[in-house]
């Protein structure tokens, strides 16, 4: 291949430099209105409270152009395709550690892929409504990334598609069932607040704070249990976000620096916005911990290290300059992650069958391995669980939670976790509003609500609307069939089709 | 206002490619710690990391733009304080 460099310098020897290059993107070719005020022509940035005084203080250290844009995008995707090909024409799905693998790939493709659309649909309204071209353009960019990561991780999973069960109706599943609320509500939560609190939520608090927990791990179990595909688009996503991390902190930075008055607002949205990434991030931890069949890292592991040392001893320090403190709860995150996936889990595993993956018991070796990362909760509070879960399965039967949890109102997580400090005391919160009372799962939650109920209490909860009557029906058939969920996809993983197809596949029995 | 030295750090894929930029970075910023994860390389640096383009040009042995860097990241902490034609450099501003 012609190396970008190379080819550049033959073809245009007096290419100006990267900065002159930016700067004549971005400054001075923007039209100034004449016919309808600047308020008309960006109406949203002002009803916030924060104050911008010069649009052209915004910053893009990547100093990207429209034509190194679509140069390394190509080249990214073309890498990508390479990937997928190859390990569709070498059978690849044959050398995945396990078919129970997939059922991470099936809550990543139902919980994160909608959202990588539902950031681009977001991101073209900010590449329209930011009032200064240098962060419209950076917002453009961004959306027409976020486009690219849903269709490359379509066409990427897809290929299991041909050979294993439950990669159908995804789109479907993300508006309908309950745990998939958790990541959606998040996301609807973000859209429906002003343009610089979208900024704050999803550039800052998603994408710089904790993205590396959301994706790196699924990348790093990809890699571990052979799914080649999933490794490639998730590190081709990666750089793009890499760019998008630097906006979030871009943004955050040019906020703070425009106006003093501006800082009390981003802290709060910081507060919120954490403790919202945070909840949705607890299901990434109950993937990480039970869902690969070849563990890579743990929860904890990577919290440590891709939180408290990236974040709280190196960001948070960089902020504290402009009067920001780390966010609101974020102990109780740090006192929760000994237990967060095993709760998390928990809940998925009583609950699987009204879900679109399966579960099973750990086999010996991950409680082991489980044991030997959690040593200080593991054997004392949840290896007695999962003995009891296999006990109940000796006996021929299978432990399920019978009827419907209540659900968190901000979160939507059903209120199952403890309280920080002690495993064995549900953690529940009750707040009054309008004469009624609304439950949620942890302070981080309640803090949230209390601070603009009249938003939360329009949340759509699931289960309050299977009771009301809108999922389909008043059996649990009924509202497996909404949900689009077919027989197999669902319940016990050893009696699934994905565990038929993974035993006839490695018997050769199917041609 | 941070007496001590906080960690930056760059996560790259592992690839045949950037195993020429890894040794870039390691020449220019010898005190980089190296971890390797399935699939990626984590290099931390305490203060900054900085990738100098004539540096990564003489280990790949071909021109190479700052911009092609895009290609290989995976992640990063830190803030990119610079990002020019010749130099990227990562580190905390305060």
């Amino acid at each position: 291949m012609a190396h970008p460099a190379d080819a550049a310098r033959v073809r245009s020897p007096k290419k100006l430099p990267l900065k002159e290059r930016y700067a004549l993107l971005t400054r001075g070719l923007d039209w100034e209105p004449s016919y309808v005020s600047k308020e008309r022509l960006f109406p949203y940035t002002r009803y916030e409270g924060i104050k911008i005084h010069d649009w052209d203080g915004w910053q893009d250290p990547f100093r990207l152009t429209v034509d190194a844009y679509c140069r390394y995008q190509a080249e990214k995707d073309k890498r990508l395709y390479a990937v997928l090909d190859g390990f569709a024409q070498g059978q690849g799905h044959l050398r995945l550690s396990d078919a129970s693998y997939l059922n991470a790939i099936k809550l990543f493709l139902q919980g994160v892929t909608p959202l990588e659309y539902a950031a681009h649909r977001h991101f073209a309204f900010l590449a329209r409504y930011l009032e200064g071209p240098a962060p419209r353009f950076a917002a453009l960019c961004q959306c027409v990334d976020e486009l690219r990561h849903c269709q490359t991780q379509v066409h990427t999973i897809s290929n299991y598609n041909k050979y294993y069960s439950g990669f159908h109706s995804w789109s479907k599943m993300h508006d309908r069932l309950w745990y998939l609320a958790v990541p959606k509500s998040m996301f609807d939560d973000a859209m429906t607040a002003g343009p610089f609190e979208f900024l704050i939520s999803i550039s800052f608090s998603f994408e710089y704070l904790l993205t590396n927990l959301l994706f790196v791990p699924f990348m790093s179990g990809a890699s571990f249990n052979g799914d080649l595909p999933t490794m490639s688009f998730g590190f081709s996503a990666q750089s793009d976000e890499s760019r998008h991390m630097t906006l979030g902190l871009e943004a955050i930075k040019f906020l703070l620096e425009q106006d003093e008055e501006n800082v009390p607002i981003i802290q709060g949205w910081i507060d919120k916005w954490f403790w919202r990434a945070y909840r949705v991030s607890a299901l990434v931890a109950g993937m990480m911990d039970y869902m690969l069949p070849m563990p890579v890292m743990s929860w904890k592991e990577a919290f440590e290290l891709y939180f408290e040392n990236q974040m709280l001893d190196g960001l948070f320090p960089d902020l504290a300059f402009y009067g920001i403190d780390p966010p609101r709860h974020v102990n109780v995150a740090i006192a929760e992650k000994d237990k967060l996936s095993h709760e998390v889990y928990k809940i998925l595993h009583n609950f699987s069958f009204a879900a679109a993956f399966t579960t099973q018991i750990p086999g010996d070796d991950h409680l082991a391995w489980l044991s030997q990362q959690y040593p200080q909760t593991f054997d004392r509070y949840y290896r007695p669980v999962w003995e009891k879960h296999k006990r109940i399965e000796a006996a021929g039967d299978r432990m399920y939670f019978r009827g419907l949890p209540q659900l968190c109102q901000v979160c939507q997580l059903p209120t199952a976790f403890t309280e920080p400090g002690d495993p064995a005391t549900l953690s529940l919160r009750h707040s009054e509003f309008r004469g009624e009372t609304f439950h949620t799962c942890s302070d981080g939650c309640q803090w949230i609500f209390e601070r603009e109920p009249e938003k939360y209490v329009q949340a759509r909860l699931s289960v309050h609307q299977i009771y009301q009557g809108n999922c389909g029906g008043r059996s649990i058939p009924d509202v497996l069939a909404w949900y689009g969920i077919q027989p197999g996809d669902n319940g016990e993983y050893k009696d699934s089709s994905d565990a038929r197809c993974w035993a006839e596949w490695h018997e050769g029995n199917l041609a | 206002m941070s007496e001590r030295l906080r960690q930056v750090g760059i996560d790259l894929q592992e690839s045949e490619e950037n195993r020429a930029l890894v040794e870039a970075i390691v020449a220019d910023n010898p005190k980089v710690t190296i971890r390797q994860l399935p699939g990626l390389v984590k290099l931390q640096g305490t203060g900054q990391i900085v990738i100098n383009r004539q540096t990564v040009e003489d280990k790949l042995g071909r021109g190479w733009e700052t911009g092609e860097f895009q290609l290989a990241i995976v992640s990063y902490v830190g803030h990119f304080s610079e990002w020019d034609d010749d130099q990227i450099i990562v580190k905390w501003e305060h």
